[in-house]
């Protein structure tokens, strides 16, 4: 569990994940440009007119990457979504990850890169995952990215045997010229991550009953390439 | 928020989702706007066969915007009629809900759309 109070978690990730984001997207945005390799070939591969979601695509980074398939992206930040609407030709619209305005079995791929880690719970996380895989058609497929809890090469240094719930800074500098009422030039914002074990992404995935496709690890993250399981597919999995 | 949206939107309601009334979501008071888009005729073709061609013919009823073909065009015809072509792309991809709701017709739900963003964030008691 994230929070040692007794906070339910929808008002945990309200204070430390979703205000936070609304607060910092502009600031956000601008550094997040440049898309992950995996990601932009998983795009990049999909065939014409494939159609599918981004499910937490903040400022639209991947709506860039492929201007012959349609996304429909969805945040739960207003100020991200209206950046990501920019995109064209894909659309973007406000929803929570865990009440997808979407059909079930309606979509070629999915992807939801950096998002379900924001959710402050095992369950919470896990139904994320399956309402990711619910929207997926039968031969379709997502890419999920979370951070990894093994990542001692990075700044941050976390690695196994961490606990695996943290709060990571976020620094806005206000600039020199433009400081707050009480002079300082900077604000800190803290948000909350659940950092992933090696496999643990896989197990949810299967817990949900998904099917693990192909699964790696790139610049910090973990990432699986899932689908449903097929239909009278009594196997494990 | 462009009109092809419609076709992959449904109420985000859990118990609606069951329900075949909760998609398409139904325009109320909607103003619509165009802006220009560079014809992109590969994504045109290919996407016109995925799309649900009952839902986008019911939405572009309610809309009163002009009727839609019975089917859904094939890529050959599309090669052959520039016409079509430049209606088609301006309908789905152009054409956009600035400000209006959707609403659910199963449970009668309204979402918001302000500034072409639609809002599918549900009140507690919903979720």
């Amino acid at each position: 569990m994230a929070s040692s109070e007794d906070v339910h978690p929808t008002k945990y990730e309200e204070q430390h994940v979703h205000e936070v984001y609304q607060q910092i997207a502009s600031h956000f945005s601008s550094t997040r440009y440049k898309p992950w390799p995996i990601v932009e070939s998983f795009l990049q591969s999909l065939p014409p007119g494939s159609i599918g979601l981004d499910i937490g695509c903040g400022n639209g980074k991947y709506f860039t990457v492929n201007r012959d398939i349609f996304i429909i992206g969805s945040d739960r930040s207003t100020n991200l979504v209206k950046i990501a609407a920019t995109h064209e030709p894909h659309v973007a619209v406000v929803a929570d990850n865990l009440a997808l305005p979407h059909q079930a079995g309606r979509f070629e791929f999915a992807i939801s890169i950096a998002v379900v880690h924001h959710l402050s719970t095992l369950e919470r996380r896990r139904a994320a995952v399956s309402c990711i895989l619910e929207c997926l058609s039968q031969g379709g497929k997502a890419l999920i990215y979370v951070w990894a809890l093994e990542q001692k090469g990075s700044r941050r240094g976390w690695d196994e045997g961490h606990e695996q719930d943290v709060m990571v800074p976020w620094v806005m500098k206000t600039g020199k010229n433009n400081p707050h009422p009480d002079g300082t030039t900077e604000k800190t914002f803290q948000r909350y991550y659940h950092l992933y074990r090696s496999g643990e992404l896989e197990e949810d995935i299967r817990f949900m009953g998904g099917e693990v496709m192909e699964a790696g690890y790139e610049k910090d993250n973990w990432w699986v390439i899932c689908k449903r399981k097929a239909k009278g597919d009594a196997s494990g999995g | 928020m462009k009109l092809l949206t419609l076709n992959f939107l449904t109420c985000a309601v859990k118990t609606c989702k069951s329900s075949s009334a909760s998609f398409p979501l139904h325009p109320k008071n909607c103003e619509l706007v165009s802006d220009t888009l560079a014809p992109n005729p590969k994504l045109l073709a290919n996407i016109l066969p995925r799309l649900d061609w009952a839902a986008l013919s019911t939405i572009a009823l309610e809309l009163n915007l002009p009727t839609l073909p019975e089917n859904a065009p094939s890529p050959e015809s599309l090669a052959e009629n520039e016409q079509l072509t430049k209606d088609l792309h301006s309908l789905l991809l152009e054409t956009q809900i600035s400000e209006g709701a959707l609403v659910c017709a199963n449970c009668g739900h309204e979402y918001a759309i302000k500034e072409g963003i639609a809002n599918f964030l549900l009140p507690n008691h919903l979720v």
